[in-house]
């Protein structure tokens, strides 16, 4: 959707960590980012180049944990695995979920020097 | 540049809004907040810093650099949603009603906005911020009905996020126990993501675009609470069927309400206003 809004977001978290936790180089960022959030991973990747270029994780390695969608099945009543928002359940074919897990945009940790 | 929050890059122009400014209304810019630990995905796990001493020599030198882990857990939105807290709090310290009114380009979201404002401006005091790439001509629109608006040029920038409309809380003061529209840029995409603090995002759907748009864009109609169904005076020259979309936003959002109204003709207007004004009651309540 709007990934280079969001690299914008990841570059600000870091450099308020750099002030904070005393760090000048980023190698890696871990992100995790859920299959419901809505977040084109591809396009992150694209994205983050771009945005991180003459700061303090230029270069920097992107790494992108995917977490699968996950949702409360009213009428199973149990997790299931959902791909979209829209999806049914997969056994019994109703609508009535309440998604769980799957919605996360986080960044998880970085290596730094 | 604004000096508390370092905003001033970029192409967001507001209205009225001096770039050198004092922060009235207490933003807490930049404090930090929501450290949320989610589940595990069982990957490196550390102190919240970690100093590995464990470079290539195993051993710590002062002076030398040493690549170490650093923990964040931290939502990417969470500087959008700082700004957004700060917003809602204000907001509701004030009994104000903001609704982020969220569409495609094209909905009639303007008009219907102009509508309301019509017809409720005697009964309860409303005001507008403007969200659009360019032009103040929707700014220019709603103060044509005798009530204020503040205009929010995005630039390139395809959302309003909850630090312009910070900025424009400030310029335009609106009044206690008030109801504030937020007409959001028109995108089915981005605004879903991204909170102003408001206390509901309302889409509207006109019955001229797709019955499928809710499940083309799930996640805007995920997020709004209610969902106005727009032009619906048009129905008997269109192929739209209103049950198969109702259906559809349901699917994504089976708590979603939803009204059919025209701002043409004011069909339907009425249960939008009775919807409106029990919401506000609400926040006045919570105040």
């Amino acid at each position: 959707m709007h990934e280079m809004s969001l690299c914008e977001g990841v570059l600000q978290v870091i450099q308020d960590h750099a002030e904070r936790q005393g760090f000048s180089r980023v190698e890696t960022v871990w992100l995790e980012i859920g299959a419901l959030s809505g977040v084109e991973v591809e396009a992150m990747r694209f994205c983050f180049d771009a945005v991180v270029r003459g700061s303090l994780a230029d270069g920097a390695r992107l790494e992108i944990v995917e977490v699968p969608g996950e949702a409360w099945c009213m009428k199973c009543a149990r997790g299931v695995r959902v791909a979209q928002r829209f999806d049914a359940c997969p056994d019994c074919g109703s609508y009535q979920l309440q998604v769980t897990g799957g919605t996360e945009m986080k960044i998880k940790e970085l290596e730094v020097e | 540049m604004c000096t508390v929050c370092g905003c001033g890059e970029g192409e967001t122009r507001i209205e009225g809004h001096d770039p050198v400014h004092e922060h009235e209304h207490g933003h807490e810019h930049g404090h930090e907040h929501g450290h949320g630990h989610g589940h595990d995905t069982g990957h490196h796990h550390h102190g919240d810093t970690h100093d590995y001493g464990a470079g290539a020599a195993r051993a710590h030198a002062p002076g030398l650099s040493q690549a170490r882990m650093v923990r964040i857990e931290t939502d990417i939105l969470a500087k959008n949603n700082q700004y957004a807290d700060a917003n809602r709090r204000w907001l509701a310290e004030r009994g104000i009603l903001a609704l982020n009114l969220v569409s495609s380009p094209g909905s009639g979201k303007t008009t219907l906005l102009t509508r309301t404002i019509d017809d409720l401006k005697e009964e309860l005091r409303l005001s507008v911020i403007e969200g659009d790439q360019q032009t103040a001509h929707d700014a220019q629109r709603i103060r044509e009905t005798g009530v204020r608006a503040v205009q929010i040029n995005t630039g390139k920038g395809c959302h309003l996020d909850g630090h312009m409309v910070g900025h424009a809380l400030e310029t335009l003061a609106p009044e206690e126990e008030s109801v504030l529209f937020i007409e959001n840029v028109g995108n089915l995409v981005c605004p879903a993501a991204f909170d102003l603090g408001e206390a509901h995002k309302v889409a509207i759907l006109s019955v001229t675009e797709g019955e499928d748009k809710p499940i083309k864009y799930p996640d805007m109609f995920h997020a709004a609470d209610l969902m106005l169904l727009n032009k619906i005076d048009l129905l008997p020259y269109l192929q739209f069927d209103v049950a198969r979309c109702i259906d559809y936003a349901r699917r994504v959002n089976p708590r979603i309400r939803v009204l059919q109204v025209s701002a043409t003709t004011g069909e339907g207007m009425e249960p939008w206003y009775q919807w409106l004004r029990a919401t506000r009651e609400l926040a006045r309540i919570g105040r």
